[in-house]
């Protein structure tokens, strides 16, 4: 055990930080579920990946730096040391990017990834139907082989950044006898395609952060199916780890927030409300405690390790912990905590937003509830019921 | 950066915990429950044997000169089998505070003594005010006004302190405070006396994720085997979903715990702070584990009949020693909401 950092890890931290100062813009920009701040955030991706920052632990020649899960976590400290704003290609850069690395043929991985890196092509995830939230696996849209594409018939929901993005990527039924999780496959829709549609849906927030997508014989070539027909479940549970563990949520998020609680306590709080004291202290707390749990993690994985179900008690903590401290930084706001723009004063900047967007946390990448199964079920071994 | 522990660490784990099983199994923690002595000859030695109570023994006195990441993990198996004797004193805060009390003569005879199992040294300072072991001491450690004493039991009065945790002996010690017993003074004492307080509360912290992990390991297997409406009760959501969220508090607390033990080891300059935040959060989930537990057990849980109660009461016990978590969560506060830029 060493929790030092090297000297190459501390001059690769001095040369973010850096380049993040000068580069992130002054000002946040504007929400990514709009389509002016869409662009902005695009365009923000485009100057990360030119400055060689937008996918530091990819390999090179995918548009990547590199760097192991250790200089990552360094960079992730840096990134929202620095303020700088959301990922708006997260879909595909965090899920689907790794997927396609342990899924994809040499083509697909050529294919997607350098422009998935420069956020040329931004994804949307395409897995929840109507009748398939938390039971996912009564998935129903179709796509049917026809010579040399597949013809996708149904529709999918809540899908994250549809409303802006150029792609999306689905699990569908690919063998119409099948049931459950069996005969599914992972297939890379192009958003454009016709007989593809998309209906933003407005948000907690009132911006269309969503959108259900619709499709009626909409043909996409056989090549944009991820790794075997039929496998498609496999490859999601893969993508879904990937989400509810290491990379969708990385520390230095809940790290940055934590102390802008503090500074928020530093100017709102009293000694008239010892617990909302308490809170500031437990969000530095748990904060820290998230970030050690990641290093052991990705230390675990540097020495070969794996992650499977354990990424499921990663999901409730991060999700409760983000509730907890946009909780306590609507309490120290008192009665500004619902003001919005022109009215709100500057301190209350982003904390309603991140409020509201907190608590998706409990709900995406599989709710809370199902979380827990799978940790009673495969961390602890209790019966299935 | 490599936040793991290493493999010869991980056997040595294995090992205590095997040892542990055999000596220290539950119907022994419940026969010291009825007995009047907690300290048991024989289990100390096979501590002793086994390299645990010379951990933090530099080698010059007999011991294996490690530190503390390399005691962090027998001390969690320690508080997995509700081990009775003072572990935690002896081992873990008496030996390296004699290791540090450069120019008392007898320092290096009596860590020798502590590597060999010969000898129980406890320890009494603020904030742990209720000396454990004491009986079993022959040399106490005491601070007075910032200076270390260390008292023969002989000449000190000790009172018993019956306690919730029946395998715990509490006691108060009445002394006077003489030059003669006076190892360090008020300066070097004082930096002493803080050390000793992170390697208790890290200590105990330590054992409260091993009293957490059993307390879960015992309501899974109850889940697993008792039946009601004709089925296994760990198939009702109620049940998997109060145990996950015990399961998620433990597993979070134990990177805590972890970190704490190396900022300790290398005296980083958090330590204080973090031997706080780990006696807090390992203090949490064990209390979580035990209320948890206990639920999942319904009415036989809360009886004696079952050894539940031994890790139940355990949990409850560490939580106010070595610093109450009232007292550890106002460190951590002055140390957070003090500090300036990240990270």
């Amino acid at each position: 055990m060493d929790l030092t950092f090297t000297a190459e890890q501390d001059a690769f931290r001095a040369e973010a930080r850096a380049w993040l100062a000068a580069h992130v813009p002054t000002t946040p920009l504007p929400s990514m579920d709009t389509a002016e701040g869409f662009a902005l955030h695009r365009a923000w991706e485009r100057t990360l990946h030119d400055g060689g920052y937008a996918m530091v632990s990819w390999p090179v020649e995918y548009g990547g730096r590199g760097c192991n899960l250790i200089e990552w976590l360094i960079f992730e400290e840096e990134y929202w040391g620095a303020g700088a704003p959301g990922r708006v290609n997260q879909n595909g850069i965090f899920l689907l990017g790794p997927t396609l690395m342990e899924f994809g043929t040499s083509e697909q991985k050529a294919r997607y990834l350098p422009t998935m890196a420069r956020s040329e092509e931004v994804w949307a995830q395409g897995w929840s139907e109507p009748n398939a939230g938390s039971d996912m696996a009564a998935i129903r849209t179709s796509a049917r082989l026809d010579g040399d594409h597949y013809v996708l018939n149904g529709q999918k929901t809540w899908c994250s950044r549809a409303a802006f993005a150029d792609w999306i990527f689905c699990l569908v039924r690919t063998d119409p006898k099948s049931e459950r999780h069996k005969g599914l496959s992972f297939i890379l829709v192009p958003l454009a395609t016709p007989g593809v549609r998309v209906r933003p849906i407005p948000q907690l927030d009132g911006e269309t952060g969503f959108a259900e997508v619709f499709f009626d014989d909409a043909r996409v070539p056989r090549a944009n199916r991820l790794g075997e027909e039929h496998q498609g479940w496999k490859i999601a549970m893969a993508t879904a780890g990937f989400e509810r563990g290491l990379m969708l949520r990385s520390p230095a998020r809940f790290q940055a927030t934590a102390r802008r609680l503090r500074a928020l306590w530093k100017t709102r709080g009293s000694d008239a409300d010892p617990a909302l004291r308490d809170a500031v202290v437990r969000a530095w707390m748990d904060a820290e405690a998230y970030s050690l749990s990641t290093y052991a993690t990705a230390s675990r994985l540097l020495a070969g390790g794996t992650i499977g179900a354990e990424a499921s008690l990663n999901k409730i903590f991060w999700s409760e912990m983000d509730v907890k401290m946009h909780e306590t930084a609507l309490a120290l706001l008192g009665s500004d905590a619902g003001l919005l723009p022109p009215a709100a004063p500057g301190e209350a900047a982003g904390w309603l937003d991140g409020f509201l967007f907190s608590l998706a946390g409990p709900i995406y990448a599989g709710t809370n509830e199902i979380q827990r199964n799978v940790i009673a079920e495969r961390v602890l071994g209790l019966p299935r019921d | 950066m490599r936040f793991a522990f290493e493999e010869e660490q991980l056997r040595f784990r294995d090992s205590v915990r095997g040892v542990l099983e055999r000596v220290c199994s539950p119907a022994a923690v419940r026969a010291v429950w009825e007995s009047d002595r907690a300290h048991d000859p024989a289990r100390w030695r096979a501590l002793a044997e086994l390299g645990v109570l010379g951990l933090l023994v530099p080698e010059r006195a007999g011991g294996l000169g490690l530190d503390e990441v390399s005691l962090v993990l027998p001390l969690e198996e320690s508080g997995r089998a509700a081990l009775p004797e003072t572990v935690v004193d002896t081992a873990a805060v008496a030996a390296p505070l004699l290791a540090a009390l450069d120019g008392w003569k007898d320092a290096d005879a009596w860590l020798g003594r502590i590597a060999a199992g010969d000898t129980v040294v406890a320890v009494g300072c603020d904030p742990n005010p209720w000396v454990a072991g004491a009986d079993a001491a022959e040399l106490l450690l005491l601070v007075h006004a910032g200076e270390v004493h260390a008292v023969p039991r002989s000449h000190v009065q000790l009172e018993r302190l019956p306690h919730l945790d029946g395998a715990q002996r509490l006691f108060r010690v009445g002394w006077t405070p003489a030059a003669r017993t006076r190892v360090a003074d008020a300066e070097r004492g004082r930096a002493l006396h803080a050390a000793a307080v992170d390697r208790g509360a890290l200590a105990c912290a330590a054992q409260l994720l091993g009293v957490g992990r059993r307390l879960i390991d015992e309501a899974v297997r109850y889940a697993k085997q008792r039946e009601q409406f004709g089925h296994a009760i760990g198939s009702f959501q109620a049940i998997k979903h109060m145990l996950a969220t015990a399961q998620v508090r433990l597993e979070f607390a134990r990177p805590v715990v972890h970190r704490a033990a190396f900022a300790v080891a290398h005296e980083s300059p958090t330590r204080n702070r973090d031997a706080s935040h780990a006696k807090i959060v390992a203090a949490e989930a064990a209390a979580l584990a035990a209320r948890t537990a206990l639920q999942v057990h319904g009415a036989i849980g809360y009886t004696w009949e079952v050894d539940l109660h031994v890790w139940m009461k355990r949990a409850w016990a560490l939580e106010t020693a070595w610093g109450t978590s009232g007292w550890h969560r106002a460190r951590v506060a002055a140390a957070v909401l003090g500090e300036e830029r990240h990270p």
